[in-house]
């Protein structure tokens, strides 16, 4: 099949470039069935196919999480993959051997566009970059709910002293639980850690490639294992949710968005989340970063959006990369816009949010305006993320285990993974 | 029937419902409710019955993909189920009427498919060089690999009720072995057969993690996929997640209605009477 | 000379080359696998460091603990409740064939479904079985949040699943046997509890033999009720071999992952072997 039509394709994409018609292409993308992904494809797509009507995509959905990466490193080794796909930036990505299996696109037109912190996360050692993000950046922290701190007076913490003295208002008031926990999705249980990723790294600035050669550790760095000891403290205190083994994520949001809880450490991409599921209590959640020990160092830790990314067996190279590079222009920014909301500030120049955008974006928008009050999370400055990570701040949120047996769990895990990638000095 | 039997057919049938009926109709209920009354998930009748609604939304949901699903899912089963028969009895006659060395070394070769977790890598690469990765036949071949020990079992212990005289006498008649196989052998084979095409075909029908694998692509989606997939999508509707499991539950409830008299059919006439 | 076989043996060609071809190639082609670091783009030979990172893997020896009890339990539950339904179902009470249907329809449901449902219904504060309970002054436990109860409660779900599927076989097994055993027992006087011992237990053994194996060989493989409800959790308490072989795989890690499945397999062929032995030689006896 592959080989019968790359004959062809060359000369077809030339014409369909030139002529911007003629001769029907149909383009596949795998993308994860997060709603916000596929809405987000479809639209784009659709902007595309009307600029460019010879173009047409088949859009195919895989589960998310590590089933929905064990489907695209298998369809990538096997050549199976299609012409482009959506997936994660930094330590997941390089796990792709993205140099063997990607095409770069370092020679697309708007590759300029792009802003460097996001290049630094989808490119190899040798300067190839291979992804364009389709989503906007994020930050993770914590989501709170603007009336319960209207009600009691509380104002945004910047330390994490002053967090669990709120924590212990709201207790005391006794009308909501202080944090919501929803460990019936695992991930959602590694924030505290993750989140105060930006903490660490103003204590340790070497932290990240100390830790990627085997330098450093999180249960012997004491700024790393404080993401640990802050979820210990948080549920020795009694300040979670009554169910909080049961909950889901969309549980999270609700009682983040009606008030249940005044606190749920997450993500920002739960923002649209929140916009579809609570429409009329959108305003009510806002947002503030994961407070550290220092109100004078008081900043955010950044999640790199997913980008779109084109298999090197792809039979439409030409299109993929008219396509991505469409995806690098302001006017694909305002269709995602569109068609999800604004979830925070692009990555692509030019690109501009609305001036109404929801509270909790607001909330995050002042650290990116400010240099230095935002750092990426670990896993886009390191290649290594140990796959256990999430049972076992389960684990400690649920008082099975103690934050320093957790860490010290955690750099096994960590090293098990190093050593599967042949990193060099594991 | 005597007294007695009624009384514990009663309290049967109320341990019964409880246990296993109640589960169902918490199903039901909820594949009933509006996606706000579900998200409570109690046993409460919904204030608002919106059957149709939910069942159209569900059918509808990405391009009808649940009809293409139910297509697919058919021709696997239907397949898989028909070779799993033929080939099953054959090799469960064989190893238990003709006992030797081979015969115990090709059962316990066969029964580490009931052991063994398949090898779903080294499984794609098979299947790619000899072409039949992301086919639906492909997939019919792997339900018969990974289903035959199961069956062969069931047969094996089945044939051995069966008297050896019974073949024996159609060997002096003269019928070759094909013959004493289909004529005689086969039609005895009924109640364990029908156990055989129930068991496999919900077996192959439920099953999620092969398809997944083995059969990718949006052309080639199987019922249990869409159930998955539609779990992370209608995260927010319980009914519609219900109303999917409800969908889903009802091909093989059907087989089960269809197979079911002949289950206690074979079990009562006494076919194998020693 | 032999004569030729009323048996022969190429009536299983056909299922045999199937199965060779798309399952044993495959697992003798794990067998290197698991000897090498292994990801979708290239197999690294390691020799035996899989398996020893697998047995330095701390949650490994509470994940073999847990598969062992698990079937285990499961498989004693579905086989004693497995022999009485039957028994009572063959008994000719009222509505048999109804309560046949309705005890057997939950192996209709698909995993997920089952999985899904109970999630629900075990939730520790609004999930159905606990506010029944409730009702009757019973403050529930956290079925799937308790982490030492967790795996038990996967446990009940899987034998609600899996108990009308002993209980067909058993049916099946029962209606073997010739009424006459019965008959002479109850001439010779014998109480209906001395029949279900002296006659029904004996000679439904091959049946028996059946369930046990089969019970028993999925409770040490079971993974997708475990993943639909638990994942594993909470933290790692209901993790099951099986389950830690697929975090490996999902992981990237296949080479570690293959060598589990390994693992697995000398783990059910020392369990499985002496006792398909033990069988054997009782139902030659019987």
């Amino acid at each position: 099949m592959t080989v019968k039509h790359t004959g062809l394709t060359a000369l077809t994409s030339v014409l369909v470039l030139a002529s911007g018609a003629a001769g029907a292409q149909q383009l596949s993308i795998l993308i994860d069935n997060n709603p916000d992904t596929i809405a987000i494809t479809e639209a784009l797509t659709a902007a595309y196919s009307a600029k460019n009507p010879g173009v047409s995509f088949d859009i195919e959905t895989r589960p998310g999480g590590g089933e929905g990466e064990n489907v695209v490193k298998t369809r990538l080794a096997t050549g199976e993959m299609g012409d482009m796909f959506s997936y994660n930036a930094g330590a997941l990505l390089q796990a792709l051997r993205p140099a063997r299996t990607l095409e770069p696109i370092n020679d697309i037109p708007n590759f300029g566009a792009i802003f460097d912190s996001y290049i630094s996360t989808v490119s190899d050692p040798d300067g190839n970059v291979y992804g364009v993000p389709h989503k906007a950046a994020m930050g993770g922290g914590i989501l709170y709910h603007v009336p319960t701190y209207e009600r009691l007076g509380l104002e945004i913490p910047l330390t994490w002293e002053a967090f669990m003295e709120n924590n212990a208002v709201i207790a005391a008031d006794g009308q909501v639980a202080p944090i919501a926990q929803t460990y019936r999705n695992p991930w959602t249980s590694q924030l505290f850690i993750l989140a105060d990723y930006y903490n660490v790294q103003m204590q340790e600035p070497d932290f990240a490639d100390r830790y990627t050669a085997n330098e450093a550790k999180y249960a012997t760095t004491p700024a790393a294992m404080r993401g640990f000891e802050l979820l210990q403290q948080a549920y020795e205190a009694g300040y979670f949710n009554a169910d909080f083994g049961a909950a889901t994520y969309n549980d999270g949001l609700r009682m983040v968005a009606l008030g249940e809880a005044a606190h749920y450490p997450m993500l920002t991409f739960a923002i649209a989340a929140i916009q579809q599921n609570h429409p009329d209590e959108q305003d009510d959640v806002g947002f503030f970063a994961q407070p550290g020990d220092s109100a004078d160092a008081n900043g955010l830790t950044v999640w790199m959006p997913n980008g779109y990314f084109i298999s090197k067996d792809s039979a439409h190279i030409d299109i993929a990369k008219d396509f991505v590079n469409f995806i690098a222009t302001p006017e694909a920014c305002d269709v995602i816009t569109e068609s999800v909301g604004a979830g925070g500030p692009y990555l692509i120049e030019g690109c501009t949010l609305p001036d109404d955008v929801p509270t909790a974006v607001a909330g995050m928008l002042p650290y990116f305006e400010q240099a230095g009050r935002t750092a990426p999370a670990l896993e886009f400055l390191s290649p290594i993320k140990g796959p256990a990570l999430e049972q076992l701040t389960v684990e400690v949120g649920s008082g099975i285990r103690d934050a320093q047996s957790a860490a010290a769990l955690y750099d096994g895990d960590v090293a098990k993974q190093a050593r599967q990638l042949g990193l060099p000095n594991w | 029937m005597k007294r007695r039997q009624y009384v514990i057919g009663a309290v049967s049938f109320a341990v019964a419902f409880v246990i296993f009926v109640i589960p169902f109709i918490f199903v039901v209920i909820n594949a009933m409710k509006s996606a706000a009354e579900s998200a409570r998930l109690d046993f409460r009748l919904p204030q608002k019955w919106q059957f149709w609604q939910n069942l159209t939304d569900v059918v509808q949901a990405r391009d009808y993909m649940l009809l293409l699903a139910y297509f697919n899912s058919t021709v696997i089963t239907v397949g898989a189920v028909t070779l799993l028969v033929i080939f099953g009895a054959l090799v469960g006659y064989v190893l238990q009427r003709r006992p030797s060395r081979f015969s115990s070394f090709v059962y316990a070769f066969v029964l580490t498919g009931l052991m063994i977790p398949p090898a779903v890598v080294p499984t794609i690469w098979v299947l790619q060089e000899i072409n039949l990765f992301k086919t639906l036949h492909g997939m019919i071949l792997i339900q018969v690999a990974y289903g035959l020990g199961f069956t062969v079992l069931l047969y094996r212990a089945f044939i051995a009720s069966i008297p050896r005289d019974l073949d024996e006498a159609a060997i002096v008649d003269g019928a070759r072995p094909l013959q004493v196989f289909f004529r005689v052998i086969l039609p005895l084979l009924e109640p364990v057969t029908v156990t055989v095409i129930v068991v496999q075909s919900i077996a192959i029908f439920n099953d999620f993690t092969h398809p997944l694998y083995y059969l990718p692509g949006r052309e080639n989606v199987t019922v249990q996929l869409t159930l998955y997939n539609f779990q992370s999508q209608f995260v927010s509707q319980m009914n519609l997640l219900f109303m999917n499991i409800l969908l889903v539950t009802i091909p093989p409830l059907i087989v089960f209605i269809f197979f079911n008299r002949q289950i206690v059919a074979g079990m009562t006439s006494g076919a194998v009477k020693g | 000379m032999k004569r030729k076989s009323h048996y022969p043996y190429w009536f299983m060609l056909p299922a045999i080359s199937v199965f060779f071809v798309l399952f044993i190639v495959p697992t003798l082609a794990s067998l290197y696998f698991s000897l090498t670091i292994w990801d979708p783009f290239e197999a690294r030979f390691s020799g035996f460091e899989n398996y020893v990172q697998f047995f330095s893997e701390p949650f490994l020896v509470r994940g073999v603990v847990n598969t062992v009890g698990f079937a285990i339990v499961t498989c004693v539950l579905k086989t004693i409740l497995g022999l009485l339904l039957a028994v009572l179902l063959t008994s000719g009470v009222w509505g048999q064939g109804l309560l046949r249907s309705i005890v057997f329809f939950p192996v209709l449901v698909s995993t997920i479904g089952v999985g899904l449902l109970f999630q629900e219904m075990m939730h520790p504060t609004q999930g159905a079985i606990n506010v029944a309970l409730s009702w009757i002054g019973i403050n529930g436990p956290g079925w799937l949040t308790n982490p030492s109860l967790a795996l038990f409660s996967v446990a009940l779900v899987d034998v609600w699943r899996g108990v009308g599927l002993a209980t067909l076989i058993y049916i099946a097994g029962l209606a073997t046997i010739s009424p006459d055993y019965y008959e002479a027992a109850r001439i010779d006087g014998a109480t209906r509890l001395q029949q279900f011992w002296r006659v029904t237990v004996p000679l439904v053994w091959p049946a028996t033999t059946t369930v046990v194996m089969l019970s028993l060989i999925s409770g040490l493989r079971l993974f997708d009720l475990v993943w639909a409800m638990t994942r594993g959790g909470p933290g790692f308490s209901s993790d099951v071999l099986a389950s830690v072989i697929y975090k490996q795989y999902q992981s990237g890690f296949w080479g570690l992952s293959t060598a589990g499945n390994v693992i697995l397999f000398i783990m059910i062929a020392v369990i499985i072997a002496p006792l398909t032995y033990w069988f054997n030689k009782r139902e030659v006896e019987s």
